[in-house]
Formats: structure tokens, sequence, C-alpha cells
């Protein structure tokens, strides 16, 4: 196994910073957009870019969700690895708001498929737009794209991104593994 | 592990305590999705569950089929009294005619103990029990102690006391099971005559006097009196037996603790329980209820995961 170091600490955070001057540009005080973590990965992404723009850009009141797609997803009973859930926290109903998916890697693009039926159980929202710190690019099994990206990588398939948080890992990077 | 060590749900005494972790983890998100505006997940769309019940049921049932369309599933109903069986058909034969139709999950309810597992031998779809006679009743054991870990906390250490009708009684024996294999401490408690002979060897303990009962155990779950499995009187009047093991308000206010009441239902209001004990802060009944779906959309998830496409 052979891995490289797309991204180091000080590169993950210029990027963060970016993706939050982006969100603000697009969505200004936030009253109208709820953030969505995607579980299990995008949740880390998601509470940074939350803090993010609480305390370097004091935005107010920013909403922050988990969104659990286990039961959402298409290969139910296909893949040789169970399926895990996980939890599902959205305290506010998104009817009518401006949603943003948060995910660490897009890949296949079959996850957001899900997110996007699974979040119609909290209501109809207005808009829905997607950010992701990797875009895995010409591997999309769907056609989705991402609204913000923080960093375009091509990678084949044997190939894997692995996306490491300080609160979990012990530290900010982004690897390209070769299994 | 995040995958069950079954292939069936036939009984508690067939799971692990990582099954019952796994199964609790699962009904945790579930119960999430159940108070949503929108409570219904796509899961098993591709998977038909048949509902076969030859014993009357109203509460498993509903609960049943709730759970199996909330998680999208297509669900053929079956009940005993208005089929085939009555003609002289064998289960065999009755549950292989269903599965010809393509059918993935059978949830059976069945008069005889151990249909569940006769049947596991003979055909080729994931079964869940959903009673069996006197003898198990698995889901109910799971959202009993699922409902227990949710009041208090965790179920491990805990004591629990089952009042009642502990013979006749496939809950009292399902969850026997898996309070054990959770770690609780249990009692039974119920006029002599309607305690098994051999009861100890299950290492429960067992007591004749309510009062006392009640004041060891941190729960108490109240069952029916089964009048419909007694072909002999087990105590001389239902008044008696209220008298002497149902629980009352003042009983409960006598108690130098707070106690928490359970019963699987349907209640005799009056004999095991008063209404006021059910209707009371201390009851967790209508918890049960709720609980009872997510435990199941839960066993039934992951049930239907091992079913290869």
């Amino acid at each position: 196994m052979s891995q490289k170091v797309l991204l180091n600490s000080k590169e993950v955070n210029i990027i963060l910073h970016r993706l939050a001057c982006q969100l603000i540009e697009n969505h200004n005080d936030f009253t109208d957009t709820v953030l969505i973590g995607l579980q299990p990965r995008g949740k880390f992404l998601a509470e940074r870019l939350a803090k993010m723009l609480t305390d370097d850009y004091k935005i107010k009141n920013v909403k922050l969700g988990q969104l659990d797609i286990t039961f959402f997803r298409d290969d139910f009973r296909r893949s040789n690895k169970p399926l895990e859930a996980n939890t599902t926290d959205i305290e506010f109903i998104v009817e009518d708001k401006n949603v943003v998916f948060i995910d660490d890697v897009l890949y296949t693009g079959r996850s957001i498929r899900a997110a996007l039926t699974a979040i119609q159980s909290f209501g109809r929202p207005k808009h829905i737009e997607l950010l992701t710190l990797i875009d895995r690019r010409f591997s999309r099994h769907l056609p989705i794209q991402p609204n913000y990206r923080g960093r375009q990588v091509d990678a084949i398939n044997e190939e894997r991104v692995k996306v490491n948080w300080k609160e979990n890992e012990g530290e900010d990077s982004v690897y390209l593994i070769n299994n | 592990m995040s995958e069950l060590s079954v292939n069936h749900l036939l009984g508690i005494k067939y799971l692990t305590s990582a099954d019952i972790d796994l199964i609790f983890e699962t009904a945790d998100q579930f119960k999430e999705v159940i108070n949503r505006p929108i409570k219904k997940v796509p899961s098993l769309r591709d998977i038909t569950i048949a509902n076969l019940f030859f014993e009357n049921s109203t509460r498993t049932k509903l609960s049943f089929e709730l759970a199996e369309k909330r998680l999208s599933a297509d669900v053929i109903n079956f009940s005993a009294s208005q089929s085939s069986v009555k003609k002289g058909e064998t289960l065999i034969d009755t549950v292989n005619n269903i599965l010809s139709m393509k059918v993935d999950m059978v949830v059976m309810r069945h008069p005889n103990p151990g249909a569940g597992v006769f049947l596991s031998k003979h055909i080729n779809a994931s079964i869940i029990n959903a009673g069996d006679g006197a003898h198990e009743h698995p889901t109910q054991a799971l959202l009993d102690t699922y409902s227990i870990r949710e009041a208090l906390g965790s179920v491990k250490g805990k004591n629990v006391v089952i009042v009642g009708d502990i013979l006749h009684s496939r809950v009292a024996l399902s969850n026997i099971y898996a309070l054990q294999l959770q770690g609780a401490n249990v009692m039974v408690c119920g006029p002599k005559t309607l305690l098994p002979k051999y009861i100890k060897d299950l290492g429960v303990k067992v007591e004749t006097n309510l009062r006392k009962a009640l004041n060891w155990c941190d729960v108490a779950n109240m069952l029916r009196v089964q009048n419909e499995r007694m072909d002999i009187s087990y105590f001389p009047s239902t008044r008696e037996y209220a008298q002497q093991f149902g629980v009352t308000k003042d009983l409960l206010d006598d108690l130098d603790k707070e106690i928490t009441i359970m019963h699987p239902g349907p209640i005799n209001r009056g004999v095991e329980i008063t209404s006021d004990v059910a209707d009371s802060k201390q009851s967790i009944i209508l918890n049960q209820v709720e609980n009872g779906v997510a435990v199941r959309m839960a066993v039934i998830y992951l049930l239907a995961s091992k079913i290869k496409h």
C-alpha cells in the first residue's frame, strides 16, 4: 500500500477559509440557509465550516444538521459490507430553505442521490447546493456536480481518497491511497 | 460487528448480546425516522414480507405491518381464521404456497411452540417469530428491554420483576432471556400455580408476595392472565387474583422508591393493574408500543440485509 499527501493541514485550512467565503458570498447572513453534513464523514467538515463561519466570520445563527443516508442508499443487499446506520440530527424544518449538503469526498455521486431523497423527509427545500472538500473528477455514475469544491483530484478506481480531521484522526490532511 | 449472527429471529435464546446491541443501535435511528414529518424510508422496496398469523393478534400484527410499510416493503397478510388451514392444509404447504409467490421474509405467529424453528428447517426465507405458543415472543422482549434502556439508561444491573401468568407466557420466557443477556437481575412473581415448576433453573428469583417483589425491583413488567390458554382453574377467582397480584396506586405509593411499570398489552384494567397505575407517569406502556415499531423496523432491516440480491 502506498500513500501520497494531497493536502497538508495548512492547505486544508486555506481551502476551508475559501469555501467559507464562497458560502458567505452566496448566502449573505445565512437567514434562509441551513448546512447539512452527510454522515458519516461529511459531519466533520460541516462542523468545521459552521465553527469557522461563526467564530472567524461572525455569522450569527448558522444552522447545522447531520443527515444519515443509510436507509436511502441504492446498494442495500448489493454490497458485501453491511450498511451501518448513523445518527440523523436535524432540528429544524428545511421547507423553503436553501440547503447546502456538505461531504468530504464526491466520488460516484450515489450518496448525494440518496441524500436528495432523504432530505425530502424534512420538507421541500427551496434550493439545494453541494459542497465537497475533494471532487474526484471523471468518476461520476450520476449527473451530479458540486457547487463548491475544495480541490479536484484525478484518481483511478483502485485508489482511495482519505480525508483526516484533527478532531478524529489527530491531523487535518488528505491522502491518496493506492492499495 | 455490524451484522446479526442469525438469519432468522426465532427466539432470544439464539441471539448474542452483540446482536441485541446492534438491534438497539439500529432501532435508535429508526425511532428518529418515525418521528420525522415523513416517516418512511425506501430501504426494503424490493422485499416482500408475508405476515402469517395463525393466532389472533391486534397490536403485534399492526406493529409489524407498520414497521414493514415504513421500510417500504411489500406486505401480504394472512390470518388462519380465513384460510385453507381450516380445510386441512399443513403448515409447510401453506407457507410454500405463499413463498411461491416470491416472498422474501415471513413473520409468523403460531399457537404451537417451535413452529418457527420447524419452518426454518424446511423453507428458504427469513423467518421472524411473532409468538409461538407459550414459547418465545422475541420482538416483544426486545422492545421491552429497549424501553427499559430508554427509561433507565441501561438494562445492566437493573432489578426487573415479571408478575403474573408466567406459565402460559411467551413474553415472560423471552424477557427472561433478553434481560439476562443484557445483565439484568430477573425475578418472577405470581401465584404458585402459574409459575412453571423448573423456572428456577433459568437462574431467576421466585417470589409469591407482590409487595416484596415490588420493593426489590426497579421495573415491574405486568403480564395478563391468559384465560384463553387455561383449561383448568389456576386461582379461585379474578377478584382474588387482583387482590393478591394486582398493582394499585396505593401499593405503588406505599413503596419507598418509584418503580417503572410496564405491560405488553392487552391490559385487563382492574385485574393485573388498575387504571390509575396504567395511566400514571410511572407507566411506560405507551412508550413500549411506540418503541415496538422502531425495534421491529430494526429487526426486519437487519435480517433483510442478509438476504442477498
